[in-house]
């Protein structure tokens, strides 16, 4: 049987919006990110009270995962070790970084705080996502200058290609002091040949991200 | 000494970010790890750094740990115990 690679679904936040499939979900007033997040987070109904404790880059990654991923069952809509996470950034965990560097500037009040150092590295909101949806499979976290869906396609592509996943969550999570910008695409095979099916290629990935700007 | 469990559930509330939390809804008395509230091994981590920052106190075993972080009202025995301020 012929199967494609599609982009099923897609969600973007910025800017006090959320985009999911071209419909704006939820749009805020409070458009700084630890506001908008939370303000999206308790009007979107999701309860995982975990949610208070992620740094601000895990709550952008973890509100757009959990947009694509609710409803869908993990083992049904795709094994779990079968569900890559493969996103990209340009800030990795600079955010949280600099949170954690003031706690210990000062060597007389050197008091480092546990729960802001496990968000110093930016492939722990992959962590956190995985740990919500039970997903053990192939994950990583690039690091590059600015969103490339070229490389992003090259990678997945080869991912799905080789076997290695047969779906995929991957995008951009930036965020860095008050700019952020989350995009996921839930990427799938599909040997569905019906009309409204978009094909996964680097062009399509271009569009969306433009076309929602 | 119920001033002092009213302060330390409102300090907890703040540094663990309960922030659905009241300390009206915290049972002092309720286990604070796995069952009860719940809470996890950075919590314990933050738990130890508030009690230094805030209080000037260090544990000085894991055995001390376990029975000093059980509960609300088994951390404010120990300060009760150990703070000179």
């Amino acid at each position: 049987m012929d199967t494609k690679n599609v982009i099923r679904e897609y969600c973007i936040i910025r800017n006090g919006e959320i985009i999911l499939n071209g419909n704006v979900l939820f749009k805020s007033a409070d458009i700084l990110p630890s506001l908008f997040f939370t303000d999206a987070y308790k009007n979107l109904g999701i309860n995982y009270s975990r949610f208070y404790k992620m740094d601000n880059l895990s709550k952008l990654g973890f509100l757009a995962s959990e947009l694509l991923l609710r409803g869908k069952t993990m083992g049904e809509f795709c094994k779990a070790d079968e569900m890559g996470l493969i996103f990209y950034n340009a800030a990795s965990s600079a955010d949280t970084d600099r949170v954690h560097q003031e706690s210990i500037n000062d060597r007389n009040a050197y008091f480092p705080s546990p729960s802001v150092f496990v968000y110093t590295l930016a492939n722990i909101v992959i962590g956190e996502i995985c740990i919500r949806h039970k997903i053990n499979g192939e994950s990583t976290f690039f690091i590059e200058k600015d969103f490339n869906p070229d490389g992003l396609f090259r990678y997945v592509n080869q991912l799905l290609e080789d076997h290695i996943v047969q779906c995929c969550l991957t995008g951009w999570i930036q965020l860095d002091g008050d700019h952020y910008e989350g995009m996921l695409y839930l990427i799938e095979k599909s040997t569905s040949d019906t009309d409204g099916i978009v094909i996964f290629d680097p062009e399509k990935l271009k569009d969306i991200y433009l076309q929602e700007a | 000494m119920e001033q002092l469990i009213t302060k330390l559930k409102i300090e907890i509330i703040e540094v663990l970010n309960l922030t659905e939390m009241t300390p009206e809804s915290i049972d002092e008395n309720a286990p604070l790890f796995v069952e009860g509230m719940g809470l996890d091994s950075i919590d314990a981590l933050e738990l130890i750094v508030l009690l230094e920052k805030k209080y000037g106190l260090k544990l000085a075993t894991a055995e001390e740990g376990k029975k000093v972080l059980r509960s609300v009202r088994s951390i404010a025995d120990f300060i009760r115990e150990n703070n000179k301020g």
